[in-house]
């Protein structure tokens, strides 16, 4: 269980987050919404250590993770950044592999169990046929479920994604989706997730946190969370909610 | 991890190890060659046995190591700096040697062993604290930002130069000597200057040897390298001294010497991919071959007078990079 207390964080003199609060269960999907610059971003980059944070705890199942040394903080939570830049020559294998680092030596000798591991984490996110392609050569949604992959290999009960679907197609952004909330379900894993798109956090997400200008103006259910009320005052338009034809959430429209 | 790599460097640096010992001003025949490093000369050959054994060996010595630590320290920088243009003088090892040793070279030192090493202590220790004072320029409370170094380098390196200009141009005695060391070479004869380097060298090049797994890390950024558990700042950091440290000892002896911390590790990089694990101890090796390589042609070409290494490898360097450049435009070899 990953549970965020008062966390602030500071841009030099510019209030980022204010006070966050959140509690992410495991084998639970938490969606992290909220308009361009309310501090997704930076919320993720906070928990994972690799920003400053000026206030706040962040634990799990009660240690600190703040305070432990990058290398164990790894082993606790892993990341999956947006779509970034790779570099060009790494194979698909070599960059999963990288996962597994808080495990090996300061060499970086991989054993069986590593290898292992970094098969199947490959195997979940349906790319072990990518292995050895460079990363250069893959698709937007290829390098997803690669860096999915890697966050997977790191074999920790926390899962952080940063706008995952930004860049994907349709057809990626469900299954990413879907594969996410199987992993949390079956590997009891606790997810929390940014995301930009309300019907896709209505559709996937267990539970939703609304974050407007750094602070958390709501969480609980789709239902609870995607009120007309609620996402007009945070995103500034007006909005229509009406019970989605076939799932039984909510589905937001603009306008 | 696969030998055919390491098995085919390792031949070339034995080839070129090899040609250093039997090639120079005086063509010493093979045979010859081994029968004086297995111990059993007979009179014949005992010219060729103090050429080999009082100065191609020492000088085979030298410039192995020398171009050991360029090629492994070209390496780290361009694995740290994630720039394909990075070499070892990036951050000012180049400029703090060259003032360094052109500072030293206007005072006249006692002809002792310590005066003897004047001149490449003055260039060691000048490459050293420039790559201090660029570091703590570049600083910004706890983290160092890339393009910072990159810049307090540029600037501190362009300051430096300015200033070795100013001296050489006051100094029109030393100047001749000035240029040659300028331009690269082995100055000194004997294994002093090996024994002296080594120290540094074995310290430097033995941390990079152990860097691989984080440079491969570092690849993917800083944020994602934190977060897959490495100490970011620290380990640069670390990287950073042992590659300066390495660079700062090769250059003292040997003067700047460019293009093989820039070439090699990119030849080494599109022949045998981009994994730092295997590419650093390559770069190592491939380094040391090509320094002797250039250093047998610097003997060979207008013998019996030497051509300054720097020219050597910066004549032949080029095209070598433009050809590997042509090579790895469609492949994704970075």
């Amino acid at each position: 269980m990953l549970t965020i207390e008062g966390l602030s964080v500071f841009y030099g003199l510019r209030q980022v987050l204010l006070g966050v609060s959140l509690e992410v269960r495991s084998g639970q999907v938490l969606a992290l919404i909220g308009p361009n610059g309310a501090g997704k971003s930076t919320l993720v980059r906070a928990i994972s250590g690799i920003i400053p944070v000026q206030a706040g705890k962040v634990a799990a199942d009660g240690i600190n993770l703040l305070s432990l040394p990058a290398m164990q903080r790894a082993s606790y939570l892993a990341v999956v950044p947006q779509a970034v830049s790779m570099p060009p020559a790494f194979t698909v294998w070599e960059t999963v592999l990288l996962g597994r680092t808080p495990y090996l030596n300061f060499l970086g000798q991989i054993s069986e169990k590593d290898e292992q591991i970094a098969r199947l984490a490959l195997q979940r996110v349906d790319a072990f046929d990518l292995a050895e392609r460079r990363v250069g050569e893959l698709s937007g949604g290829e390098r997803q479920r690669v860096l999915l992959a890697r966050a997977l290999a790191q074999s920790t009960p926390i899962l952080l994604l940063d706008e995952p679907t930004v860049h994907l197609d349709l057809q990626h952004q469900v299954s990413l989706m879907e594969t996410v909330c199987s992993l949390a379900h079956n590997d009891n894993l606790a997810v929390l997730l940014a995301l930009h798109d309300l019907n896709l956090a209505a559709r996937y997400a267990d539970r939703i946190a609304l974050l407007v200008a750094g602070e958390v103006k709501a969480t609980g259910t789709a239902r609870q969370v995607l009120t007309p009320e609620l996402i007009s005052m945070a995103y500034h338009l007006g909005v229509r909610v009406i019970p989605h034809p076939f799932a039984d959430v909510p589905l937001v429209l603009a306008g | 991890m696969k030998l055919l790599p390491f098995l085919y460097t390792l031949l070339f640096l034995l080839l070129t190890v090899i040609l250093s010992i039997a090639v120079g001003a005086v063509f010493i025949p093979l045979p010859d060659v081994w029968r004086v490093l297995v111990g059993r000369p007979p009179q014949v050959v005992t010219q060729a046995a103090t050429i080999i054994l009082a100065l191609r060996l020492p000088r085979t010595a030298l410039v192995l190591l020398t171009g050991a630590a360029l090629g492994g320290s070209g390496a780290a920088y361009q694995g740290l700096f994630r720039n394909p243009l990075a070499d070892p003088y990036l951050i000012g090892v180049a400029s703090g040697a060259g003032l360094g040793a052109v500072l030293a070279m206007n005072v006249q030192w006692p002809d002792t062993l310590l005066g003897l090493l004047a001149v490449p202590a003055a260039a060691f220790l000048g490459a050293l604290v420039t790559v201090f004072l660029v570091y703590n320029l570049a600083r910004i409370g706890k983290t160092v930002p890339t393009t910072n170094l990159i810049l307090a380098g540029v600037a501190f390196s362009s300051f430096a130069t300015a200033l070795t200009s100013f001296l050489m141009l006051r100094s029109t005695g030393e100047l001749r000597r000035a240029i040659s060391w300028l331009l690269g070479g082995s100055t000194q004869a004997g294994w002093g200057p090996v024994l002296t380097m080594l120290p540094y060298l074995a310290i430097g090049m033995g941390i990079l040897l152990l860097s691989g797994h984080a440079l491969n890390l570092l690849q993917f950024g800083d944020d994602q390298a934190q977060q897959l558990g490495l100490a970011v700042t620290r380990t640069r950091a670390l990287i950073l001294l042992a590659a300066s440290l390495a660079t700062a000892a090769a250059v003292s002896f040997s003067g700047i010497i460019g293009f093989i911390g820039l070439i090699v590790p990119h030849g080494m990089r599109l022949w045998f991919g981009a994994d730092y694990r295997r590419l650093l101890p390559l770069s190592l090796l491939g380094g040391a071959a090509a320094l002797l390589l250039s250093d047998v042609l610097a003997r060979v070409i207008i013998a019996p007078q030497e051509v300054p290494l720097g020219i050597i490898t910066a004549l032949f360097g080029v095209p070598f990079f433009l050809w590997v450049l042509r090579r790895s435009k469609n492949q994704g070899y970075w």
